[in-house]
């Protein structure tokens, strides 16, 4: 296959999916059969959803698309298409070469099988053959890093060394088109690096992979296209950089769908958010962030309610979890309800965050709005002194600290390091104590 | 490969492991002569003990049974697979096949001990018997395909198969010889032999203990509805296949 031919065509690929409500859901024969004898002519009430619509491009052989979008923007929906798990409602997608997919990590293990067999089993169910994976072994097994558990079942293996064999399984996959969805997110720091390598040299050996994930990182290192869904249609194809600097502004206020469409939020409604910004755009790692918001009544009632927010990092990591009912903060019903919102620690890494925040009372959930706002933390550290990248790589924040040296301890004397009453009691082999 | 697990994982955590594909069918035996031959005081065949002919029967049944059970039951069991991973459909009804046919032989490998005990000699029939057997294997996963498609969408069903099999135990000739049947008026007996399980159980038992087996006519119908049934369900598969990972 040439490199500049097709990998994957799609043309307007759509897919609806009937929701049920309660009242029409039937999952007994007997109800619909009833349903039927009352009704003959009715085929199918429910309502439907439309997870994808009218998706059309064309991916050519070799390149790696990262997919992006929000949750329900369809692009598991699209994998789960490409990978022929499930039928689009109108459409075609044409596929050029084998289609390896991997949703989810570690489908068609068996608990009761040991890590050998369920090599196999896992290898020949997502498409290899016996002698691919044999030829393969050494190298899934060490790249998992399970060589001692090899004969043992499964069903004792930490999750880790679960999730990495499996992981390891499908990375060995030589199929033409890979589809992977948000897989990455598995295992420690090492191990997500190892397979972000092993994705990197699988596209470079000139296959396909379309790859999911909230991770911007990992997606501008991996991807040279990407392709932004919203609601179920495709916004944007082309270029990574542009298709991230794309995803992340559909969060910016004004051009939020979440703000400006109170109606398409979860929750009962009484009252919507209907702004929140940051008092400006840019904050330094260690600053006041601070944000103002106002709340509208829509009808109702909802007496005492409380609020939350979450904010994101660029990761899709939830950063932190801001909860009024924490610092006694409590709303009850007015019209309009004005505010602002604050934190200083923790201290931000540089980039991009996006912060939900949810309205609920004591009973239910009244407003959940998603990407309420977003803003930038600008580069620079907030420490005295600099040093190499290094000193920065780990962690998700910066944190407050203090190295120092002073005289003899005031807590533990020299030579023993029992428990301190009060202080739960170490387990351990020796009296408690660290041997 | 799906049916190698299978086979692993059947007796994995049990005490007597494999004993046990001996153990169901002798017991069943066993009950079958005791009720039928003892307490109702039907007549076996002539020349085979009645245990020997009941156990004969329960193994051709017992094909039929556990592929049908199986079959229908294995795209639920297997519905994180099928909502996750694609591959063909098929392979999973399929794969209940080989453990059905496994225990089979472990099986009939007691049945050859015992009719070498009673010396029984089969006659050329037995020749005949593997294209019986399959009928059966056949008639198991055409239903089975049928009633496991169905399983996907309307979870009644595998309540349903239990008493399905009640049922056609007792009326199909498992315990009993279909020459006990004779006396029973016309439209009754074209009802026992309308289903084809009566036939083809009868001719694979009787070609093994040398026995008569059921006339030509009777077989051909069975032989055509077991091609019918196999047929549809394969269809009905095809057609529901589709929408399997949306409803599962």
């Amino acid at each position: 296959m040439s490199s500049n031919s097709s990998a994957i065509v799609t043309s307007n690929l759509t897919k609806y999916y009937s929701i049920g409500t309660t009242a029409c859901k039937r999952s007994s024969a007997a109800e619909a059969i009833a349903d039927w004898i009352k009704n003959p002519l009715r085929h199918n009430t429910t309502g439907t959803f439309c997870a994808l619509s009218d998706l059309s491009c064309e991916i050519s052989s070799g390149s790696i698309v990262g997919i992006l979008g929000r949750n329900g923007a369809g692009k598991s929906t699209l994998l789960k298409i490409l990978s022929r798990i499930t039928e689009p409602s109108h459409g075609i997608a044409e596929l050029y070469g084998r289609v390896g997919s991997l949703l989810e990590v570690g489908t068609g293990f068996h608990p009761e099988l040991t890590g050998r067999e369920n090599i196999f089993l896992n290898g020949t169910i997502l498409g290899m053959s016996r002698t691919d994976i044999k030829r393969q072994f050494d190298e899934i097994v060490e790249f998992a890093g399970v060589e001692k558990f090899l004969d043992t079942p499964v069903k004792r293996y930490s999750s880790g060394m679960y999730v990495r064999l499996a992981f390891s399984v499908a990375a060995h996959l030589e199929s033409e088109i890979l589809l992977i969805d948000e897989i990455l997110a598995v295992g420690d720091a090492e191990f997500q690096k190892k397979c972000l390598g092993r994705m990197k040299s699988v596209a470079t050996s000139g296959r396909t992979i379309l790859f999911v994930s909230h991770n911007m990182q990992s997606i501008a290192a991996l991807c040279d296209k990407s392709m932004l869904l919203d609601g179920g249609r495709l916004s944007y194809y082309g270029d990574v950089k542009s298709g991230i600097d794309k995803y992340l502004q559909s969060y910016c206020p004004q051009n939020n769908v979440d703000l400006a469409q109170p109606e398409s939020r979860r929750g009962s409604g009484e009252y919507r958010l209907a702004y929140m910004s940051p008092v400006r755009q840019m904050f330094g790692g260690a600053d006041l962030k601070e944000f103002e918001f106002r709340i509208d009544r829509r009808h109702g009632t909802a007496g005492q309610m409380f609020m939350q927010s979450y904010i994101y990092n660029s990761a899709g990591v939830i950063v932190c979890q801001c909860d009024s009912r924490l610092t006694g903060f409590w709303i009850g019903d007015t019209q309009r309800i004005e505010g602002k919102f604050s934190f200083r620690t923790p201290w931000l890494k540089p980039g991009t965050y996006r912060m939900d925040v949810v309205i609920s009372n004591a009973f239910s959930l009244i407003d959940d709005c998603q990407g309420a706002a977003v803003f930038d933390v600008s580069p620079g550290i907030p420490y005295g002194f600099t040093a190499g990248d290094d000193s920065l790589e780990y962690g998700i924040v910066f944190s407050d600290f203090q190295w120092s040296q002073c005289g003899p301890l005031s807590t533990a004397r020299e030579g023993y390091h029992g428990a301190m009453p009060g202080e739960p009691a170490r387990i351990g082999i020796g009296n408690g104590r660290h041997v | 490969m799906l049916a190698e697990r299978d086979v692993k994982l059947r007796y994995k955590q049990t005490l007597v492991g494999a004993a046990w594909v001996v153990f169901q069918p002798l017991v069943a035996a066993g009950i079958f002569s005791l009720i039928f031959n003892k307490v109702a005081g039907l007549p076996g065949p002539k020349g085979v003990p009645y245990f020997v002919f009941s156990y004969a029967s329960f193994l051709a049944w017992n094909l039929f049974s556990s592929t049908l059970t199986k079959a229908s039951s294995v795209l639920v069991q297997n519905s994180q697979l099928i909502s996750k991973i694609y591959f063909p459909r098929l392979i999973l009804p399929l794969s209940v096949v080989v453990s059905s046919i496994l225990d089979f032989a472990i099986g009939a490998g007691l049945l050859i001990g015992m009719l070498w005990y009673c010396r029984i000699c089969p006659g050329w029939e037995i020749g005949l018997c593997p294209i019986w057997l399959s009928g059966l294997l056949l008639l198991g996963i055409g239903l089975g395909l049928f009633l496991g498609s169905f399983m996907v969408f309307y979870r009644d069903v595998q309540y349903v198969v239990p008493f399905l099999i009640q049922v056609l135990t007792y009326i199909s000739p498992v315990g009993f010889t279909v020459s006990s049947i004779e006396h029973l008026p016309n439209t009754l007996q074209l009802l026992f032999w309308l289903n084809p399980i009566s036939a083809l159980l009868d001719a694979a038992r009787s070609s093994v203990l040398n026995t008569p087996g059921p006339d030509p006519l009777k077989l051909a119908l069975s032989a055509t509805t077991t091609v019918g049934v196999f047929f549809l369900g394969m269809v009905w598969f095809r057609q529901l296949e589709r929408r399997f990972a949306d409803v599962i």
